[in-house]
């Protein structure tokens, strides 16, 4: 049993804040989505957690299975087993996705220690069966010339392949069509499990109707306002996120 | 595709070329050197390697008269690094070995030398998959040995003494006519002083199926290796070679100034690939040309990764019409060192046609200077070139520059020229570390995926070893 806990972060870029205040816990085997309008501070939640250098943790704490993270680099975290779906990853040019999954899989290994090839591959197909991936798609550099669902395809697959405790999703939804959403949806909802925690990061609605949310909540200026079951993602969906602001903007201060 | 670093499920390497690792090529053991003509360069120098040498007149007259030229030309500095005016010739040692007459068995060569091969692996790679070793130390070649299934199809291959003694029409007819004396200011110096490397000549329509290797190691301080080779492809016949090459760190500069001829003959293939992985404090200075026949194929594939400067531009004169030159290159330029690289390509027939490939890599303060020679003259028809230039640059201290030189008359030729500068990026390298590489790692993976395509040309053994290489150059290159 795991548990990711966000603890009153506050976050800045240079001398701006972004994230003011947020709480939130996410245990093995729920999935949360933060929904929010643009600019609230969501994907840079996303990137804080995941260790990203350009912003700066002024308050607060976030803890994977109740030890700080702010101290460890990037990589540690990932190691730790907290895993970043990206927003837009990146391409790194002859680099093959086996070859890169294989990295990171040695990476986990202890010192000293080679990975055993031959395992990999099974495990590796095995992955791409559940995911219904095609077999030459581990061959082609990593996001290079890749289409935005292959992108996210290729980021599933490596969360399936890493087996992280914790998975933060951003906006895995943006830049996909229907069908691509679909197929997205399918292998996240694959990979659901009690020893996986998922955060969810979305502008709309419609993901959540794919990967149904045990949580969800609503962000808006750098912090959560509002937090309910999956009908709250309808409601907000039916009424706007004005309705949200509106509701704030009558609370006293 | 298959891409660098996936050996595949069952594939595993037990068996790197040794020496490309510079810590591996870090030691000295004492050595007692029966012959030794001094310090300093003198028409007495000469003489002395020559008599050591027992060699014909015309070859001790060759040697003067490139003196001379050595001693008349100024140092390049006008182009090139003024680094170069930091050799001080006068503290050199030009000749050092042990004996005269390479052993062709192990168990003969003296066990001083004998550990260093075999700590740097040679005599296992020979059993495993090469044709035929030379193994150069300092200057002489203390081991040469050809299997015998290859020597049987009349292929020779012995290093540059023996070379001159045994196979005098053949050597005198090619020797110095690719490169000649006055080339440049350091092939005249070697062809003043040169000693060992390996000459090689395959016969008509032989193919020979396994790679000729040579290992070149300098063991000695203060002291400079002007190996020489020559290689001839006779008629329709094919053949590799591949050189390595080491030196321990000494604190003093060292010099190494080869000059190495290849000859095709119509429809022969040579293909040529060198390792260089010098002590950071050497100066490699090294003059390489090829001269294409009809229909042939020379291709360079280069790769410099050691040295503290290295100048090597592979040439390939097309004389025959239809001949292919390539030269594809890899160099990795770390902090204090200078891979000025690049190629040339002359073409003189008509329907010839040269690829260059270029990818260099500067880390810290590395700097990697490409230079490119295409000349296509009016008079030729269907001549093309094509030239990709990349450099990719780690940090922000790092250097690069590219100086291209196309020269292409007439209207029925084509040429394309691409150049790219990249650097790694941030992000690339976070979304790296969010899988749980260290930056270290990533750096590494994403130096590996640049030159992939490139180093996937080379043989396993190399492909391996070369990105084990560049993991050690990475990762001191971070944090």
């Amino acid at each position: 049993m795991s548990s990711l806990v966000i603890h009153d972060l506050h976050v800045s870029i240079g001398d701006k804040p972004i994230v003011k205040g947020l709480s939130l816990t996410v245990n093995s085997g729920e999935v949360h989505a933060i929904m929010g309008p643009n600019g609230t501070g969501k994907s840079t939640l996303a990137k804080v957690i995941a260790g990203h250098p350009d912003y700066t943790v002024t308050g607060g704490d976030v803890l994977l299975d109740g030890r700080s993270v702010l101290e460890q680099e990037a990589d540690e975290r990932a190691r730790a087993g907290l895993f970043l779906a990206f927003q837009y990853p990146s391409e790194i040019p002859g680099v093959s996705i086996a070859n890169f999954l294989r990295a990171a899989v040695q990476a986990r290994l202890p010192e000293g220690e080679e990975i055993d090839a031959s395992a990999y591959y099974k495990r590796l197909y095995a992955k791409m069966d559940l995911l219904k991936i095609d077999r030459k798609f581990t061959s082609r550099s990593v996001n290079e010339g890749f289409s935005g669902g292959e992108k996210k395809r290729c980021e599933i697959l490596q969360m399936a392949m890493l087996e992280p405790k914790m998975a933060v999703m951003d906006e895995t939804d943006s830049g996909l069509d229907i069908d691509a959403l679909r197929i997205v949806s399918e292998g996240v909802n694959a990979l659901r499990g009690p020893g996986l925690g998922v955060l969810m990061i979305t502008h709309y609605q419609r993901l959540l109707s794919y990967i149904v949310p045990d949580f969800v909540h609503v962000m808006y200026d750098g912090r959560i306002v509002k937090s309910g079951d999956k009908s709250l993602a309808l409601e907000l969906e039916t009424r706007g996120y004005d309705w949200v602001k509106q509701e704030l903007a009558a609370l006293p201060a | 595709m298959k891409s660098l670093i996936d050996s595949g499920p069952a594939a595993t390497v037990e068996n790197p070329v040794a020496g490309i690792d510079q810590t591996k090529g870090d030691f000295t053991y004492d050595v007692a050197y029966e012959f030794d003509a001094g310090t300093g360069l003198s028409a007495r120098t000469v003489d002395y390697i020559s008599s050591v040498k027992k060699e014909a007149d015309w070859i001790r007259a060759f040697r003067h008269q490139a003196l001379q030229v050595f001693q008349s030309k100024p140092m390049p500095t006008h182009w090139a690094t003024r680094d170069l005016e930091n050799i001080d010739f006068d503290r050199i040692r030009y000749y050092l070995a042990s004996g005269q007459k390479p052993k062709r068995t192990w168990d003969e060569v003296p066990e001083d030398i004998k550990r260093t091969f075999e700590r740097l692996g040679i005599p296992e790679q020979e059993r495993k998959f090469l044709a035929g070793v030379e193994a150069q130390f300092d200057s002489e070649a203390a081991y040469s040995n050809i299997k015998e299934i290859v020597a049987k199809q009349g292929v020779i291959f012995v290093n540059s003494t023996e070379g001159l003694r045994e196979h005098p029409e053949l050597f005198r007819r090619w020797f110095g006519k690719v490169i000649p004396t006055g080339d440049n200011k350091f092939s005249a110096l070697n062809s003043a002083v040169f000693s060992g490397g390996s000459f090689i000549y395959v016969p008509p329509g032989v193919k020979v199926a396994q790679p000729l290797q040579a290992y070149f190691r300098i063991n000695a301080e203060n002291f400079g290796q002007f190996e020489r080779t020559l290689i001839i492809a006779d008629e329709g016949s094919e053949v590799t070679y591949m050189e390595g090459c080491t030196a321990p760190k000494f604190s003093t500069a060292t010099l190494h100034s080869a000059v190495v001829e290849l000859v095709a003959l119509k429809g022969a293939k040579i293909q040529y690939i060198t390792v260089q992985n010098w002590a950071n404090n050497v100066f490699n200075l090294v003059t390489k040309r090829g001269l294409a026949h009809e229909e042939a194929e020379i291709k360079w594939i280069d790769c410099n990764i050691g040295s503290r400067l290295t100048m090597k531009y592979p040439g390939v004169v097309l004389k025959g019409r239809k001949a292919r030159g390539e030269v594809i290159s890899i160099a990795l330029a770390n902090d204090g060192q200078h891979q000025d690289t690049g190629a040339k390509m002359i073409h003189a027939a008509d329907e010839t046609t040269s690829n260059v490939v270029s990818k260099s890599i500067s880390v810290g303060q590395g700097r990697a200077t490409y230079r490119g020679q295409v000349h296509i003259p009016k008079r030729l028809r269907g001549c093309r070139n094509n030239t990709e230039c990349d450099a990719l640059l780690i940090n922000t201290n790092s250097r690069t520059d590219t100086y291209p030189a196309i020269t292409v008359r007439g209207d029925r030729n084509s040429i394309q020229h691409e150049a790219s500068v990249s650097k790694v990026s941030e992000d690339m390298i976070f979304y790296m570390q969010q899988r749980g590489l260290t930056e270290g790692q990533a750096m590494s993976l994403a130096v590996n995926g640049f030159i992939n395509d490139l180093a996937r040309q080379f043989p396993m053994e190399y492909s391996v070893e070369l990105k084990r290489l560049i993991d050690l150059e990475m990762e001191g290159s971070v944090g």
